[in-house]
């Protein structure tokens, strides 16, 4: 198996456990050369890359287009604040505009479920979901498991919570889908407003207690609050959330074994996560940034690969 | 499909310990040179030189690694298939040491070019030689040559030269492939 079974990452749904192998493998090798002194290498000279960022982020876009230059791809960046889509445009439009500018690849986020499967029907270049709404978020699923086995060894039958907003967030599905390819049980933890109502047919336990959830993991990925994704008051305030859901050292102290703590980013400092456990030892937070950049130099590559 | 040996067990030992003596005569104590196995078949004979120079040679400060050149290469999305990464385990800086390269067969030319460029990203090499068990001579895309060869061989195009290790396929043989 030296190939991905797809030709675009529009979600972990659509990939299978050989794939996540594969990307792996590949992201070991660009992690040493991202420690190299000097980080770059030429492989996708001819390819031309554009980032179209529909929806705000930092982290992860600043991620793609490293990994992108690392790679000597040639990069164009695009935000949607900042573009004729405000002046009604479509998205397929916008894309196909692009494209004609001879583009290969595309990376978008946007703030519709499903806009990148929507995109792959329309357009022939290859495409990379960055976040589709509240759907999936394939690169951060993939560079959480990667940290997982990078910090203990496996993903395979390991304990996994994800504790917090379920409801709206799509590092959580792309992560449940990621964990059981691998084999891992995986748990959901948050006040139950923020758990979808049907979580538990994608294989998943279900709790509403943390200290229950942390007694029985081995990782805890700690999500935020997503409250510009909120219409509703799904919880009475933010203290009383950080009280029951917020995870502070005491806390970890007082449990049974050693876990190790993950965390997307942006952190709420003091909400979901107090700043002694982000930056304590048994945080893979940073890690998890590191990795991404290897993760997605390894997507691109793969990818690129299969280009005509 | 016929296949010639080029190569025995017998012989591969006698050049594996020419071509260390040969080393030894222009690197001395190795206190400035690093050998570079190029991956992924060439890593066989760095590891085997090594072992000799080590042991046979007594070379106690032997720096060596092995380099991957796959995404150095030219032929990215060229080919059927995707370009599959190896290791790269080089713990030092060259800059300002002696590289001696070492591949298994050298044929076109183009992986030691990849090799080039790739090690660049460790430092700036005073000096970079190749060293190489067989040489297809008449086979070069690029103005290459080795420095230290063990045999050369006229092969042509639609021939193929296969190098087994005692480590990886249980014999130390050289054949000639005709497919």
């Amino acid at each position: 198996m030296s190939q991905l079974s797809v030709n675009h990452l529009l979600g972990i749904k659509y990939l299978t456990k050989a794939d996540i192998q594969l990307i792996f493998e590949t992201a070991d090798q660009f992690k040493e050369v991202i420690n190299r002194p000097i980080k770059k290498v030429p492989s996708l000279r001819d390819i031309t890359i554009a980032n179209l960022f529909f929806e705000n982020s930092t982290r992860t876009k600043l991620s793609f287009e490293l990994a992108e230059k690392r790679l000597s791809a040639d990069v164009i960046n695009f935000s949607a604040t900042q573009s004729s889509v405000k002046k009604g445009e479509t998205l397929v439009d916008t894309v196909n505009n692009i494209l004609s500018m001879k583009v290969d690849m595309v990376v978008m986020r946007h703030p519709s479920p499903g806009a990148g499967v929507f995109l792959s029907k329309h357009i022939d270049a290859s495409i990379i979901n960055a976040g589709d709404g509240a759907h999936e978020h394939p690169t951060q699923a993939l560079l959480d498991s990667y940290s997982i086995r990078e910090a203990l060894g496996s993903v395979k039958g390991k304990n996994v919570v994800i504790v917090g907003d379920i409801l709206h967030s799509r590092v959580a599905l792309s992560n449940i889908y990621a964990l059981k390819l691998q084999g891992a049980n995986v748990m959901v933890c948050g006040p139950k407003t923020l758990l979808p109502k049907y979580i538990g047919d994608l294989g998943v336990t279900v709790e509403t207690n943390l200290k229950k959830a942390l007694n029985w993991c081995d990782v805890a990925n700690m999500l935020r609050v997503q409250n510009e994704r909120m219409d509703i008051s799904y919880f009475p305030s933010t203290r009383e959330y950080a009280q029951q859901y917020g995870v502070n050292k005491a806390l970890l102290n007082s449990l049974d074994k050693k876990i190790t703590i993950m965390h997307p980013g942006p952190i709420n400092r003091g909400v979901e996560i107090t700043s002694d456990v982000a930056d304590s030892n048994q945080s893979i937070i940073l890690n998890q940034v590191e990795n991404g950049v290897a993760i997605r130099m390894a997507v691109i590559y793969l990818l690129a690969s299969k280009i005509k | 499909m016929s296949q010639k040996v080029l190569l025995n067990s017998k012989e591969v030992n006698i050049i594996l310990h020419r071509l260390a003596c040969q080393l030894i005569e222009n690197h001395n104590d190795f206190s400035n040179t690093v050998l570079i196995g190029l991956q992924p078949r060439g890593k066989f004979l760095a590891d085997r030189l090594a072992k000799i120079l080590r042991e046979d040679y007594h070379i106690k400060a032997l720096q060596y690694g092995h380099l991957d050149i796959t995404f150095f290469r030219d032929d990215f999305r060229r080919g059927e298939k995707p370009l599959e990464a190896n290791t790269t385990t080089i713990n030092f800086i060259v800059e300002d040491k002696d590289v001696v390269f070492i591949d298994d067969v050298l044929y076109t030319g183009r992986s030691i070019r990849a090799a080039l460029t790739a090690i660049q990203s460790f430092g700036r090499p005073n000096h970079i030689e190749l060293l190489t068990l067989i040489d297809r001579r008449f086979s070069r895309h690029l103005p290459i040559q080795p420095d230290y060869r063990g045999r050369q061989v006229d092969a042509i195009n639609k021939e193929k030269v296969l190098v087994n290790w005692a480590e990886n396929e249980g014999e130390d043989a050289v054949y000639l492939i005709n497919k």
